[in-house]
């Protein structure tokens, strides 16, 4: 009986790997694909886009929103298939291969769900939150590059624009858990937005260090500055600490465990979208996860040299890495317990913010010596 | 989980068109897939039996295997799963707490308590069962009942959401269910 249950906690089987490393070739294979596919057969309808500038940017958006929703899709099964196999249990089984279409189900039913508003609340703000929550994470999606081509939209101040566009869904945040009329949600409001704006600080003073150092705040052109060597490597001493900076704040930002303070089950049921029930909670979740991408994204493009490597495409590279950056985040959600919120807020401002201006001076420093 | 569909059921759904044939499923099929693969149920223990739903959501059984995982939230629930006897101050706040869950909703009454009252149905303190005030699709037989006997009554929840209409026209109510009774004897 023992041994059983010491076999059963064996938490990843020699299988599991092995199929992770073909859904990883199988992903690869696909990718070096797209460019020998006959691609020019689709000539006339794409020179017929880039002639209207607005049907272009129209096309661009679909293709971004497409991308976040598809995203999702796969990101929610790696997650509760990872969160398994930390807890020593399997996930997702029976949907699909190997629970491959649980998010789909998950999604089918969230739309026939019914919608409920309560009485009490504040309907406009109550219906307008989670798209106030969602446009802004989809909007940032337009400036990640995944390669120099695969840009939804290179602006020259693309790191600004990230930046002051994902704090305006702090107001979404507000709205859901104001319109609500509960005081879980209200709680939970409150404490996002407190944690929001707060890690937001060092969070902008370490991405304020790495675009002292590039010389420039577009993304695109963070990244072709690293094409001798990655960020990281280039300044270790600088650029490590800024990163571990950089991944506490985004964990924050994306409210993941150990800072997942708004929606804490056993004090705030489900923070600020208690209310919220079938296709406004998905949004909820798919911005949450949109987040979760676009933060493990902007590390490898600030850190980890963007959709540079060799041998394999660019695109490939850019993914890979940032499903590396992705684990990673997982790995600590499923492993450390939640903080307090007074922990929380001291933390941010008595360790994080210092570090933080003084990764801004000694980059000065760095900069000065070029 | 999934029922292999079968050749005179997928013969059924064949129109016939110039040239060959197409199929036309219902959605309801569709509608059903999804409620039946992704029941998330209600975090809502109340006695002994609630520590015998965690060891069926935990390493050993594991409900996430069939989709299920527990939320918070009422409103984000699709199956209140009461496990445990109902005090009659207890009541009240299940009931509350069924009617916010939204439609479509479905009841598990795990144990002796939760279906009929159980050892202590002679105490005037405790409800005999908890379709005394909510309408309830699935009896788990069991003192408490197993985890294995719980995923039996979970599987059993999903043939009968296999079985009933999915789609209703707006506003109006599911046709009432035929509840299912699991061991006992």
């Amino acid at each position: 009986m023992t041994s059983g249950i010491l076999r059963s906690r064996r938490p990843i089987r020699a299988a599991e790997v092995g199929l992770g490393i073909s859904i990883t070739v199988a992903i690869i294979a696909i990718a070096s694909a797209i460019p020998h596919l006959p691609w020019q057969l689709l000539k006339p309808l794409t020179s017929f886009v880039a002639r209207y500038p607005l049907l272009n940017a129209l096309a661009n958006a679909a293709m971004v929103a497409n991308f976040v929703a598809l995203q999702c899709l796969g990101f929610i099964w790696l997650e509760r298939k990872f969160a398994g196999w930390m807890q020593a249990r399997v996930g997702p089984m029976h949907v699909g291969w190997k629970g491959l279409l649980q998010t789909v189900a998950d999604a089918v039913k969230l739309l026939l769900k019914e919608d409920i508003v309560p009485t009490d609340a504040d309907k406009p703000l109550f219906a307008l939150a989670p798209y106030l929550v969602f446009v802004p994470s989809l909007l940032t999606f337009m400036v990640l590059p995944f390669t120099s081509a695969w840009v939804g939209y290179d602006l020259p101040l693309g790191a600004l624009f990230v930046l002051s566009i994902s704090t305006t869904s702090i107001l979404g945040v507000f709205a859901a858990g104001w319109g609500s009329n509960n005081k879980y949600s209200l709680l939970g409001g409150v404490r996002a937005i407190a944690q929001l704006l707060s890690y937001d600080v060092p969070l902008i003073l370490v991405m304020l260090s790495v675009v002292m150092l590039s010389g420039t705040m577009s993304l695109t052109g963070i990244v072709t500055q690293q094409e001798k060597l990655w960020n990281i490597a280039a300044h270790p001493l600088l650029m490590i600490p800024a990163f571990l900076i950089f991944l506490i704040c985004t964990l924050a930002e994306v409210n993941r465990a150990p800072f997942d303070l708004p929606e804490a089950e056993s004090e705030l049921v489900s923070g600020f979208h208690t209310e919220y029930s079938g296709m406004r909670f998905a949004f909820f979740f798919l911005a949450e996860f949109a987040n979760n991408f676009f933060s493990a994204g902007l590390a490898v493009t600030l850190f980890f040299g963007g959709w540079l490597g060799a041998g394999l495409p660019a695109a490939v590279w850019f993914t890979l890495k940032t499903l590396c950056v992705i684990f990673l985040m997982m790995w600590i959600r499923w492993t450390l317990p939640r903080l307090r919120i007074d922990q929380m807020m001291s933390f941010c401002w008595k360790v994080l913010v210092p570090a933080s201006m003084a990764l801004i001076c000694a980059a000065a420093i760095a900069g000065v010596s070029h | 989980m999934d029922k292999p569909l079968t050749q005179s059921e997928i013969d059924t759904w064949k129109v016939p068109v110039p040239g060959g044939s197409v199929l036309l499923a219902p959605a309801d099929r569709l509608a059903q897939w999804a409620r039946r693969n992704s029941m998330w149920s209600l975090t809502f223990g109340l006695s002994c039996c609630a520590i015998e739903m965690m060891a069926a959501a935990a390493a050993r059984n594991d409900l996430d295997r069939f989709g299920i995982f527990f939320r918070a939230t009422p409103r984000q629930a699709d199956v209140m799963i009461v496990a445990g006897w109902i005090s009659v101050k207890m009541a009240p706040f299940i009931k509350t707490l069924y009617d916010q869950m939204p439609e479509p909703k479905y009841v598990i009454a795990m144990g002796g308590c939760a279906s009929a009252g159980g050892p202590y149905r002679d105490s005037i303190t405790v409800v005999k069962g908890a379709d005394q005030f909510i309408p309830v699709d699935v009896y788990v037989y069991g003192c408490p009942p197993r985890p294995e006997n719980l995923i039996n009554g979970i599987i059993k929840l999903q043939d009968l959401i296999t079985s009933e209409h999915a789609l209703t026209r707006r506003g109006q109510p599911l046709p009432p269910r035929t509840p299912i009774v699991i061991g006992g004897e």
